[in-house]
């Protein structure tokens, strides 16, 4: 089992008690499909990633984003056993959706810096390290199932 | 994954606003890999303050930037341009070249927070190619 600090509870939960679900997520998965293009083999019908500009402003792109972060919340709300509420999510992602689990440690890192140009000088050291610790540990939990 | 000519043009007009402010993002990156990454202070053994205002940080992160602002320069040969610092990094400071990623994905975080509006994907894409092709270029002498 994961120990969290006080301090780290509290920073996670703030941060997500802070965040425009549908602004964030769009704008990580967007970046997510810029920065590292071979994600975007994954998404091959949702319309048109011709470019960044196209990504950037393509709807289902960014209502998937949306779905993503949501999927943070379980992970929020079940902070002392994250590794057995992804069992399902683990499950969908390896066997139906065959997504390379290297792809959560990309998208992770794209939330990470999304959320660092969101929140500024409050993002600091300790606080990206609470979040990257948390970060860590849902995508762990996502790789478990796979085999 | 090497650098196309508009990714060099991106780097250069990036780095640009980074120029004025090589302390404040070297310390900033610096002392949060330390924090984030408490792996890499085993290479700091040496200095008593690991403190957020340290001096040691501040001259350290400023050397850093200021150092990566020179591959800018030489961002059409960054083999050649960084052979001495590769020297260095490879034979005296023997640092773990995993290394050099942590700490490019800090200085990515710091842009970020420096930089909201112009560290745009577009932005980002380059700037992470530019980065893991220098850590590239300071791992070439190692063996």
């Amino acid at each position: 089992m994961v120990e969290w600090t006080d301090f780290e509870r509290q920073t996670i939960a703030g941060i997500f008690a802070k965040i425009d679900y549908e602004t964030t997520g769009a704008t990580a998965l967007a970046r997510c499909l810029i920065v590292y293009p071979w994600t975007q083999r994954y998404f091959g019908n949702f319309g048109n990633l011709y470019n960044a500009g196209a990504i950037k402003i393509n709807p289902l792109i960014a209502k998937h984003g949306t779905i993503i972060v949501h999927g943070l919340d379980r992970a929020l709300k079940n902070l002392d056993n994250i590794k057995d509420a992804y069992t399902e999510l683990s499950v969908l992602h390896s066997d139906k959706l065959h997504v390379d689990p290297d792809n959560f440690r990309l998208f992770s890192d794209c939330l990470t810096l999304t959320l660092a140009a969101q929140m500024g000088a409050d993002f600091n050291a300790d606080v990206q390290a609470a979040f990257q610790k948390f970060m860590l540990v849902v995508v762990s939990a996502l790789k478990r199932q796979y085999h | 994954m090497s650098l196309t000519d508009k990714d060099k043009d991106t780097v250069r007009l990036f780095w640009a606003k980074v120029a004025g402010n090589t302390e404040a993002v070297g310390t900033n990156a610096l002392y949060r890999m330390l924090t984030v990454y408490p792996q890499t202070k085993t290479y700091f053994a040496h200095w008593k303050d690991l403190g957020r205002g340290s001096a040691n940080i501040r001259k350290h992160g400023k050397t850093i930037v200021n150092g990566i602002g020179a591959a800018v320069a030489k961002i059409d040969d960054l083999q050649k341009g960084l052979l001495t610092l590769s020297e260095l990094h490879a034979f005296q400071l023997r640092v773990d070249p995993t290394n050099f990623k942590i700490l490019n994905h800090c200085l990515l975080v710091v842009l970020a927070i420096t930089f909201p509006a112009e560290f745009t994907p577009e932005a980002h894409v380059a700037v992470d190619k530019f980065l893991a092709a220098v850590a590239l270029a300071l791992s070439e002498k190692y063996r």
